[in-house]
């Protein structure tokens, strides 16, 4: 089976798209001849076109607006907001007119609109450059949203992305674009929805989302050394939510974590947890443990980066917690 | 469209009495939700384009089958102008299914895809930059096809203006963006929100074709945006089409227009109403006019007789509609 990186397989899956389809075309800044901030869409320019690889001004509002436009024609635009933390720049546009087009209109139009981006600490880029964001738009009726962890996931995900009818915010992190994994030979789109068991095992649950998946993975190996036995899961689409595997998962084994780098106050975790406790009380042996961020902007200094964001460590605490255990 | 037209590019006198036709039927409609709303049958909150008449049928009769449109939180004219029968918009203000947005979007959320109505913004300039991006789906797909974008003067001043006329005339992209220049911004006049007074400037820094006309004379904003509409069809870039128009009426309705000199809406009402200057133009006897009011006003009456019959949506019909 053939190995790609995340860089790769997020790359593969736009240009399979467009080579498809001429109704499938990608704009933002810097993609063209610079091949992406992050290396994604080099080589595309080449391959496609400026017409179809479009580079734009900066322009969030613009980028997301017209992606709508086109989206609202039928088109198939996938457009690029450099940094998570510009969104911000087009929350408008996101919220009030991606994501009510349709409801507004009375059912009369849709817009199949994928905004891709990316961001995550572990670099020291400082505060404007490294925030997670994916929670905001989970809060948001008619979006949905796509956290991929891994390179065999973000191929399969955006596929099914851009050929999703509504507007979708396809969150990557910058430091997975050079993780390796093998691939199917035969391109398989992943349905949105469908969470993806890592690992299984038998003691506590860790629902993890982005870098957090491979924290957690970590965890789960050391934990394993303890004689903890950790099923690590990753909902993969945040919304819609397959709230059935989550909890499916935490009812076999009656404890629960989850896990993103996000902050944890109000982060994608407590509406987990919310799930989690509602829909399966009764089988919960221990308080549901929460892991993320701490409550500040990220930091430069690269030691009050690392001290401010989760790591397989906290993971592992939080898991010692669900059994009683002391570090 | 050419044939009733002189060879001048002149418009035929029929055709200017459609023009006058549909102007007064605007004006009832909106009459009528002034009434209707102060009488408490509508939820919600209204803006009529009471003096605003002649920049929405003079654009929308220069459009062709095909072309497409974004509109403001003033949209009823925009919309009847472009052919959303009256019943329909009615029904949307009463919440009623059989409305144009079934119920779920109201006065400040018209919708009618069929006819090129891709939705009224209630947040000022929100609808701009989507048109830029129908207008880019045109020249990908090499359709012949414009996109127009209504909005005021007041959202000369927000980034989404600014972003999108940028992006438009970079690109090229076949679309119209009409500044409908009452010179208000709600409650806040033109000389404590702008640093100019004559709008076009807008158009200069971003190198883009631009007219302004005057948006009272029906004849000349359609002569206006019918070379708007040719020039961006024909693939020559956007074009910034200023009509400078004025709001005989509040910002919304019910508003007391305390911020507003006294005497000028009576003086405008005077002067600057877009229908006498057609009706004068046209030279007709007061039975005609009387006749072609008349029949506006029923219709506009028929309006809300149809909207008050019209189906109440099921409650939970809430939850439709937020996926596709």
């Amino acid at each position: 089976m053939p190995e790609l990186t995340y860089r790769e397989a997020v790359r593969d899956a736009l240009s399979r798209a467009m080579r498809d389809d001429d109704d499938v075309f990608i704009m933002g800044e810097d993609i063209a001849e610079m091949g992406g901030s992050m290396g994604v869409t080099q080589g595309m320019l080449a391959e496609f076109g400026p017409d179809r690889v479009r580079n734009t001004p900066i322009s969030e509002m613009a980028i997301v607006g017209a992606g709508i436009g086109a989206a609202m024609q039928g088109m198939r635009p996938v457009v690029e907001i450099m940094y998570e933390d510009f969104t911000t720049l087009a929350m408008e546009q996101i919220v009030n007119q991606a994501a009510k087009h349709r409801y507004m209109s009375g059912g009369q139009v849709s817009v199949p609109l994928t905004i891709r981006t990316q961001g995550g600490a572990g670099w020291s880029p400082g505060a404007q450059h490294a925030q997670q964001v994916e929670a905001w738009f989970v809060h948001v009726p008619g979006l949905k949203v796509v956290f991929a962890s891994t390179p065999s996931d973000v191929r399969g995900l955006l596929w099914s992305a851009i050929y999703d009818d509504n507007t979708v915010l396809f969150f990557e992190h910058r430091t997975l674009y050079p993780i390796k994994e093998e691939v199917a030979e035969e391109f398989e789109p992943i349905p949105l929805g469908r969470a993806r068991v890592h690992r299984e095992g038998e003691d506590v649950t860790v629902i993890a989302t982005g870098r957090l998946v491979h924290e957690a993975l970590s965890a789960a190996a050391e934990a394993e050394q303890e004689g903890v036995s950790v099923e690590v899961v990753d909902p993969r689409t945040l919304q819609p939510l397959d709230e059935q595997a989550l909890v499916d998962s935490v009812k076999k084994t009656n404890r629960c974590v989850v896990a993103h780098e996000a902050v944890v106050r109000g982060g994608f975790g407590a509406e987990v947890a919310a799930v989690i406790q509602h829909q399966a009380f009764d089988w919960l042996d221990a308080p549901i443990e929460r892991v993320g961020s701490k409550f500040t902007p990220i930091p430069f200094a690269p030691v009050m980066e690392n001290f401010v964001v989760p790591h397989a460590s906290d993971v592992l605490d939080a898991i010692h917690r669900t059994v009683g255990r002391d570090g | 469209m050419a044939k009733v037209e002189s060879k001048r590019g002149a418009l035929s006198e029929e055709r200017l009495r459609d023009f006058l036709r549909e102007m007064l039927l605007i004006r009832h409609v909106e009459e009528k939700v002034e009434e209707r709303f102060r009488a408490g049958e509508l939820p919600g909150f209204l803006h009529v384009a009471i003096g605003q008449e002649a920049v929405a049928v003079g654009v929308c009769q220069a459009m062709e089958d095909g072309d497409v449109f974004a509109s403001t939180h003033r949209a009823h004219a925009h919309t009847l102008a472009r052919g959303t029968h009256p019943n329909e918009l009615m029904a949307e203000l009463y919440g009623k299914i059989e409305g144009c947005s079934h119920g779920y979007g109201g006065s400040m959320h018209l919708y009618d895809v069929e006819r090129g109505n891709l939705g009224a913004n209630a947040v000022v300039g929100g609808g701009l930059p989507a048109i830029a991006g129908a207008a880019l789906a045109f020249k990908l797909r090499g359709e012949p096809r414009v996109s127009v974008a209504f909005f005021g003067d007041g959202a000369t001043n927000i980034g989404t203006f600014h972003e999108a006329l940028n992006l438009a005339s970079l690109w090229k992209l076949p679309a119209v963006f009409v500044l409908e220049n009452n010179h208000w911004a709600e409650s806040t006049p033109a000389k404590h929100h702008l640093p100019i007074s004559d709008l076009e400037k807008r158009a200069v820094s971003y190198g883009m074709h631009s007219a302004k006309v005057d948006g009272q004379d029906v004849e000349a904003v359609h002569k206006a945006a019918r070379r708007a509409l040719g020039y961006a069809r024909g693939g020559k870039g956007p074009v910034f089409l200023v009509c400078e128009t004025y709001r005989l009426v509040g910002h919304f309705v019910g508003d007391a227009q305390v911020y507003r000199p006294k005497g000028e809406v009576a003086e405008l009402r005077e002067t600057q109403d877009p229908i006498a200057k057609l009706r004068e133009r046209l030279d007709l006897s007061d039975g005609e006019f009387e006749e072609m009011d008349a029949e506006a006003l029923g219709i506009a009456e028929g309006a809300v007789a149809f909207a008050k019959a019209g189906t109440d949506p099921k409650p939970e019909d809430a939850l439709k509609n937020v996926y596709a």
